[in-house]
């Protein structure tokens, strides 16, 4: 089998990985919090980083008026299914078209990780920003805006009085991983090509 | 007459000139000793101590928890009394932690804390603590810290030879101090000799969940049996009690039982006892007694009252039971880490006696007897001294060891703690104590292995020693310490109560199995809910029962109508937080009892009986959070025979 091949194999499965550990972290720091709040988010789930961090996080904060996270978002359906159908697409890619084809599913996940972004951060704009008006604390900007808490999408910000660091987990890098390996796929198959 | 003037400015000038300069000179020196001094006992902020210490209370009848070398106290364990700070006797929950053959008995005298012991070695699961006046051992869960189990002794006065654990905790071991009739029964106190017995209780304890039992008394001439401990090594499966009042009198003791220029050691051969009762040796005796336990599932107490026991006469069981003769009323009774001396401390002596396991198998083997005490065979004395302390103090009292072959003793009248050395005898260090020291404590000073670093002496008098407050101060303790040849004063720290002993532990061992919550889902309260969802008031005629719920910052739910005057309300609070450190409390308005304070995850409730027509609130009694000052709610209470309906609410829903 050609290298190029075998590397659009592998480019196709590692996205997989997603299924088996978490996309992006949020973490919490606080002097309260020895130990930080974090959230694990996976393609299809919220998880606590440490017992009850979750609900943890609710509690705190309810106080300035923002909805709890939910149990589950149509993302956890939407995303798996994206996931599922890209692996099939690409080894169907392999198994059977040319090396073109590679760069073609490459685009695809460089648009559909984009899109994945963009929806995670209207949530979290959603979520920072869409405050119950009974909000037991309100805050506001220096110009006199109310203040959002959303946090970071990538990166780590000052939110009151704590620290929130938000950065991709094993899955997101495996995900990356595969994308990268398709273009390597891409640029190898083209290479053989002109070998021959 | 200007002449002495001047003369006298002079002088005075002088002096003043002189003083200046010592005091100088002093403060210098001074400063630059304590400043030494200071960074042995500094913990600096936001780090934790080396050692746990746990400090019995006395009359104050709880444990406290204090680290070493800070001397900063963590926390009062209740056990023995009632604590309303942490509604300890007063919720509905912890209420039978206190009852017992007398009724509810809601104070204790709190004694010896021991350490359960693993082949020896401190494993840090549970502290024992023994109860003297109404003769009780409690257990403390070292994951929790709190008390879970309390077993009343039957046949038992002044249960003062307690609470020391066999080298694998095998059994907490609990011997009377004051003889009484056993059974108990009405007859002129003037009959006591012969007659009055003393009980030495063995209480086995579950290795897997530690659940005691009175496994069986061994019931001894009528002396007082004043302290214990156990043999490790090899003289494990052996205890050894020191005894004074052998004269058996039972009036003015200080004279009459001070007059024998010996008494005894018993030393008891429990392996022998225990193969004898589980071959059906021993009579049941019927008795009354409570046993105590408390659920962390529940988070509620039961208690049971047991109806027999079994007893032990020693004279019936060959080779298990001899007397040690020891000069003057010996208190301290202290194994050394080997397990080969036992030290008796002769409290109205100067020296120390230590009795030789090898040499006593020895008298046993070759039948070196000096008579019997009714029918208990008595070693002779010259047969079983391994070697005598000439101490140069006064009034030794209790002995520690450290694991370098040194024993540790205290000695009240002189007011020191002496170093010596195992087996050569020769002191080699004193210090003096401030004032008059009862017993020390090493941390794993009482096992195989000690950890040696520090002793913290427990002094029975003050006086000036801190800032005063009133006729009544503060009892001290001061920690030396002993990591060097010679001892070095570092801290004195107030203690709580009466300290009688401790025991102390690395902290490693324990601080990693401490529990940061209870799981909302583990609680099987029967009274609990889990959610805010499930929040209700029931009425059964007169009874109301408020299944309630607390999470920052409210309570669900937090106005009640409905309620009528001569109700008998039971407030059932389940606090939903599951973080660490996150309590909340309750109290409501003319509640004849505590508050309860609450941990994450906890059930805890109390009743409350309104008398007065009207809307009473009530509030949350820990500062749990930014809004903790809005954690509050109503109670409507309306005439007897009103017609108002039940309802309870929250935010209207």
């Amino acid at each position: 089998m050609k290298k190029s091949k075998l590397l659009m194999f592998l480019a196709a499965l590692l996205p997989l990985g997603l299924f088996l550990f978490p996309l992006w972290n949020i973490t919490l720091e606080a002097p309260q919090y020895p130990t930080p709040l974090g959230m694990h988010i996976y393609i299809n789930d919220f998880a606590d980083a440490n017992p009850h961090d979750i609900k943890n996080i609710n509690l705190m904060n309810h106080y300035v008026g923002m909805k709890y996270i939910p149990e589950a978002i149509p993302e956890f359906k939407i995303f798996p299914a994206g996931i599922i159908i890209t692996t099939i697409l690409g080894l169907i890619i392999a198994f059977k078209f040319s090396h073109k084809w590679y760069l073609y599913w490459f685009i695809l996940m460089v648009s559909l990780s984009a899109a994945g972004l963009y929806d995670f951060y209207l949530w979290e704009y959603d979520y920072g920003h869409n405050l119950d008006p009974r909000a037991i604390m309100k805050f506001t900007n220096p110009d006199g805006t109310p203040m959002g808490f959303q946090p970071p999408l990538f990166g780590t910000k000052n939110i009151l009085n704590f620290t929130a660091h938000s950065y991709p987990r094993l899955g997101a890098y495996l995900l990356a991983l595969g994308i990268a390996t398709s273009l390597v796929a891409y640029i190898v198959g083209k290479k053989e090509l002109k070998r021959t | 007459m200007k002449t002495l003037i001047k003369f006298m400015t002079l002088a005075i000038s002088i002096g003043l000139f002189f003083s200046c300069g010592n005091g100088t000179s002093n403060t210098s020196n001074q400063g630059a000793l304590s400043a030494n001094v200071a960074e042995k006992v500094y913990v600096a902020p936001g780090e934790h101590d080396e050692f746990y210490a746990f400090i019995s209370g006395g009359f104050s009848g709880q444990l406290s928890v204090y680290g070493l070398p800070s001397g900063r106290l963590f926390k009062v364990i209740p056990v023995f009394s009632q604590d309303a700070e942490k509604a300890w006797g007063y919720n509905e929950e912890t209420k039978p932690m206190l009852n017992t053959s007398h009724g509810f008995v809601p104070w204790d005298d709190s004694h010896h804390p021991d350490i359960s012991q693993t082949n020896g070695e401190l494993d840090g699961r549970w502290v024992f603590i023994n109860g003297n006046n109404t003769p009780r051992i409690a257990k403390i869960d070292l994951t929790t810290f709190e008390t879970t189990e309390i077993i009343e002794v039957p046949n038992s006065a002044g249960n003062h030879s307690s609470s020391f654990v066999t080298e694998n905790t095998e059994y907490v071991v609990a011997g009377t101090r004051f003889s009484v009739p056993v059974p108990q029964v009405d007859m002129p106190i003037s009959e006591y000799k012969g007659k009055f017995k003393g009980a030495l209780s063995f209480i086995s304890v579950d290795p897997e969940d530690g659940r005691m039992d009175l496994k069986f008394q061994i019931i001894m001439p009528g002396f007082n049996y004043d302290l214990s401990h156990p043999g490790r090594g090899k003289s494990h499966g052996w205890m050894f009690f020191s005894t004074y009042n052998t004269e058996e009198a039972s009036t003015l003791l200080e004279v009459n039982a001070s007059q024998n220029d010996k008494d005894f050691i018993a030393a008891v051969n429990w392996k022998k006892i225990e193969a004898y009762v589980n071959n059906g040796g021993g009579k049941k005796m019927a008795t009354n007694y409570a046993h105590n336990v408390y659920s962390d599932e529940t988070h509620t107490a039961t208690s049971t009252m047991k109806k027999e026991v079994l007893v032990v006469d020693p004279t019936e069981v060959p080779d298990a039971v001899y007397l040690l003769p020891t000069p003057k009323s010996p208190h301290g009774c202290d194994v050394s880490p080997d397990g080969e001396y036992i030290i008796g401390s002769g409290k109205l002596s100067a020296d120390l006696t230590a009795h030789s396991f090898t040499k006593m198998l020895d008298a046993i083997e070759n039948k070196k007897f000096d008579g019997d005490a009714y029918g208990i065979p008595i070693i002779n004395y010259e047969d079983v001294v391994g070697g005598t302390v000439k101490s140069g103090g006064l009034g030794p009292l209790h002995t520690e060891f450290d694991a370098e072959g040194n024993a540790y003793t205290t000695f009240f009248i002189s007011s020191e703690v002496v170093k010596w050395k195992l087996g050569t005898w020769e002191v080699i260090d004193r210090k003096p104590c401030y004032y008059s020291v009862g017993h020390l404590m090493i941390p794993g000073g009482n096992s195989r292995k000690p950890f040696g670093k520090y002793v913290v002496a427990m002094n029975k008098i003050t006086k000036d020693r801190y800032l005063p407050t009133g006729p009544e101060v503060t009892q001290s303790a001061q920690l030396y310490d002993i990591s060097g040849d010679k001892m070095e004063l570092l801290l004195d720290f107030p203690t709580v109560g009466e300290p009688h002993y401790a025991a102390g532990i690395a902290a490693d061992i324990v601080k990693k199995n401490s529990k940061k919550f209870f799981k909302l889902t583990d609680n099987k309260h029967p009274y609990s809910v889990k959610s805010e969802a499930e929040t209700k008031v029931t009425r059964n005629g007169n009874e109301v029962h408020i299944y309630m719920t607390t999470i920052r910052s409210h309570f669900a739910p937090d106005n009640i109508e409905g309620i009528k005057v001569g109700d008998k309300v039971y407030f059932h609070v389940t606090n939903l937080e599951q973080d660490y450190d996150v309590p909340h409390g309750i109290s409501m308005i003319g509640a004849n009892t505590s508050e309860v304070l609450i941990m994450p995850g906890q059930t805890e409730s109390f009743v409350w009986e309104p008398k007065q027509v009207g809307v009473w609130p009530f509030y949350c009694t820990d500062f749990c959070s930014a809004l903790h000052q809005e954690m509050q709610g109503y109670i409507r209470v309306s005439p007897r025979n009103s017609n108002v309906q039940l309802s309870w609410s929250l935010d209207g829903e």
